[in-house]
């Protein structure tokens, strides 16, 4: 691509430019950042009047403690979880609105807003229609022979929360998929359906694989976002029980920093779940994005 | 290979609005038929209820006898060439030839011998395993071409499929496509508004107009015949002049006008059969002012204004033609070769 070379007035109007963005990222990435990472390496003791230089103990420590590592796990659990389910479903919404001629951009509209809802609001509402006394859910599903206690059982608190933050990013994902179907140009169906191929197979074959970017633009940020921004559905809903069942690894950062005040291993797990992040992110260019048409 | 018959077809769209009507036709086994026809004429829509891409609400379409008006476009037997050529852009040249053939279970050494011979007829062999957007806008004709041909189709569907090429190449595809179908001898239906590639593909042109046939008949026939004044303006280029008989000023004229079949008020004049010299026999002459003389290589146009109302008024002329532009000059044209209509029905009258 080729960009235009601009010419200033002065030397320092491109920094000035520029300043607000460094200065936002400098304190609430850059800075909080290097905290962390020079916490890591410290331990404190819980009234913080002693500071201690540990090299990489709070590390070696996270690795030997299975609580920290089944965390690793719900939260593989979790991410999958939540992004196959929050794309899934957005496909089909966004197939299914796309179909629609007059009442398209109302569908639209409606499927949106969820994206408007706060997460700790989300979570409250997950959290009463899923209340095991006195929510909806359980209600009906005891109707049907299903007793919900997401208290107690963990598989149904991970599906729970899986829902609840799949939910929010269903309206994200729907947009992206939408826009990407509404510019598949009609006449490659068209040419699909005389060159035999059946509606399903159509979609499997012509539409999705041009949608490819799309999808995985998606899955980065989606991933992202169940590693990261999950914390206030975790938190209005099951505050990382029952029994450590959903205590995925941003949740269990707050939990031993601000619970638990343990801060050096907070610190250390909050740069491990950054390299993690960072190396999905890596590992998805380099080897998704070679099957991708754009 | 068949023959299409189509009778009374026409389609509605929600708020009776009529986009085609009343088409009436009958493709023989492998002739060439061009649709052709103004921009919003119905051409493109005729073609796409033929392919099954629009639902057919009035009529019955038949192919090799069989009535397909309820079936889907891959039942159809028919292969269509896009005028953005549709190619799948995700697949490699050979995919793209594969696909319809995949779909309809051909056996993998069938497709590829299918696919190879294919590609060697349209020399698109070389790029077989480029992506579409690697490939110039000959080439991406060809493979959309390459598509169609593949299957061996009862008949071809082409919508406007040169009209996103550079003149040159046009010309040469427009050549080629003529030679592949005499060769394959497969029924063709062409949509065009260029009318110099109606002319020139066409075993018989259809001329629609406002969603009904104006007329049908080989080229040179409505070259030399037009049946309406529509046809007569749309076909040939310049486009024939036409005169009304009403703005004659002179006696001559309006006694020549009176050996014209009964109700001609209009009079179409092809700009190559006005002369410069009076003939014998029978004709109109034209008092004119010489507007502008444009040398264009093979032929020259004189552009003209009549007299005394000024009406615009071509004629093809030798390129060595000694006129002054602004000059007053006399030109003849033999009633013998005139086309006499009549304004109200549009209609011929001879």
């Amino acid at each position: 691509m080729q960009t235009k070379r601009m010419t200033f007035s002065h030397n320092w109007l491109p920094y000035l430019l520029l300043a607000p963005q460094i200065i936002i990222t400098v304190i609430f990435f850059i800075w909080p950042a290097s905290q962390a990472l020079y916490q890591s390496v410290l331990r404190q003791d819980a009234f913080g009047f002693r500071t201690e230089f540990v090299w990489f103990q709070n590390f070696q420590r996270l690795f030997e403690d299975d609580l920290y590592l089944n965390s690793m796990q719900v939260t593989l659990v979790f991410s999958v979880g939540t992004t196959l389910l929050s794309m899934s479903v957005a496909l089909l919404f966004a197939v299914m609105v796309n179909k629609m001629i007059r009442s398209r951009d109302t569908y639209t509209t409606f499927l949106v807003w969820p994206y408007a809802v706060a997460p700790a609001i989300a979570g409250v509402l997950w959290w009463f229609i899923f209340n095991p006394s006195i929510g909806i859910l359980p209600y009906m599903l005891d109707m049907v022979g299903i007793n919900w206690n997401h208290r107690r059982n963990s598989d149904q608190a991970m599906l729970l929360v899986i829902i609840a933050a799949a939910w929010k990013q269903i309206s994200y994902n729907f947009l992206f998929f939408l826009a990407g179907l509404q510019s598949v140009p009609n006449s490659l169906i068209e040419a699909a359906a005389i060159d035999g191929a059946k509606r399903f197979k159509r979609f499997w074959t012509i539409v999705f694989p041009l949608l490819s970017p799309i999808t995985f633009f998606l899955l980065v940020v989606n991933i992202v976002y169940a590693m990261f921004d999950t914390f206030g559905v975790i938190h209005a809903t099951t505050e990382g029980g029952p029994s450590q069942a959903t205590n995925i690894l941003v949740y269990k950062v707050y939990r031993d920093g601000f619970v638990g005040m343990n801060l050096g291993s907070s610190a250390a797990q909050s740069v491990i779940l950054m390299s993690i992040v960072i190396v999905l992110t890596v590992i998805q260019f380099r080897y998704i994005e070679r099957r991708v048409n754009y | 290979m068949a023959a299409i018959k189509i009778e009374g077809l026409g389609k509605v769209y929600p708020g009776d609005i009529r986009a085609v009507q009343d088409i009436n036709l009958d493709i023989a086994d492998g002739e060439f038929i061009v649709l052709v026809g103004p921009s919003g004429c119905g051409k493109s829509t005729l073609l796409r209820m033929v392919a099954g891409l629009e639902t057919i609400t009035e009529g019955e379409l038949s192919i090799g006898n069989k009535v397909v008006n309820q079936l889907e476009p891959a039942e159809r037997d028919i292969a269509m060439v896009f005028q953005n050529y549709a190619l799948y852009p995700h697949m490699t040249v050979y995919k793209n030839l594969a696909y319809g053939l995949k779909n309809r279970g051909f056996s993998q050494q069938d497709i590829d011998e299918r696919v190879q011979n294919t590609a060697k007829m349209l020399e698109i062999n070389p790029f077989l395993d480029r992506k579409p957007r690697a490939l110039s806008g000959g080439q991406r004709q060809r493979v959309a071409m390459g598509r169609a041909l593949v299957r061996e189709p009862a008949a071809f569907l082409l919508d406007e499929p040169l009209s996103n090429l550079d003149a040159k190449l046009r010309v040469q595809m427009r050549v080629e496509i003529k030679q592949l179908q005499r060769r394959l001898k497969t029924t063709s239906l062409y949509v065009t508004h260029d009318q110099l590639e109606a002319m020139t593909l066409g075993d018989r042109l259809v001329v629609l107009n406002q969603g009904r046939i104006e007329q049908v008949g080989s080229p040179m026939d409505v070259y030399h015949r037009p049946e309406t004044l529509f046809v007569a303006e749309f076909i040939g280029s310049p486009s024939m002049n036409i005169v009304r008989a009403s703005t004659f000023a002179n006696k001559d004229n309006q006694e020549a006008v009176k050996q014209l079949p009964e109700g001609t008020d209009v009079i179409g004049v092809r700009p190559d059969t006005v002369v410069f010299e009076k003939p014998a026999e029978p004709h109109l002459s034209f008092d004119c002012e010489v507007k502008l003389f444009e040398p264009a290589g093979a032929e020259s146009h004189l552009y003209l204004h009549l007299l005394p109302d000024r009406q615009a008024f071509t004629m093809r002329v030798e390129e060595n033609t000694a006129v002054a532009e602004g000059g007053k000059i006399m030109v003849y044209a033999p009633l013998s070769v005139l086309h006499p209509f009549n304004e109200a029905s549009g209609r011929r009258t001879d």
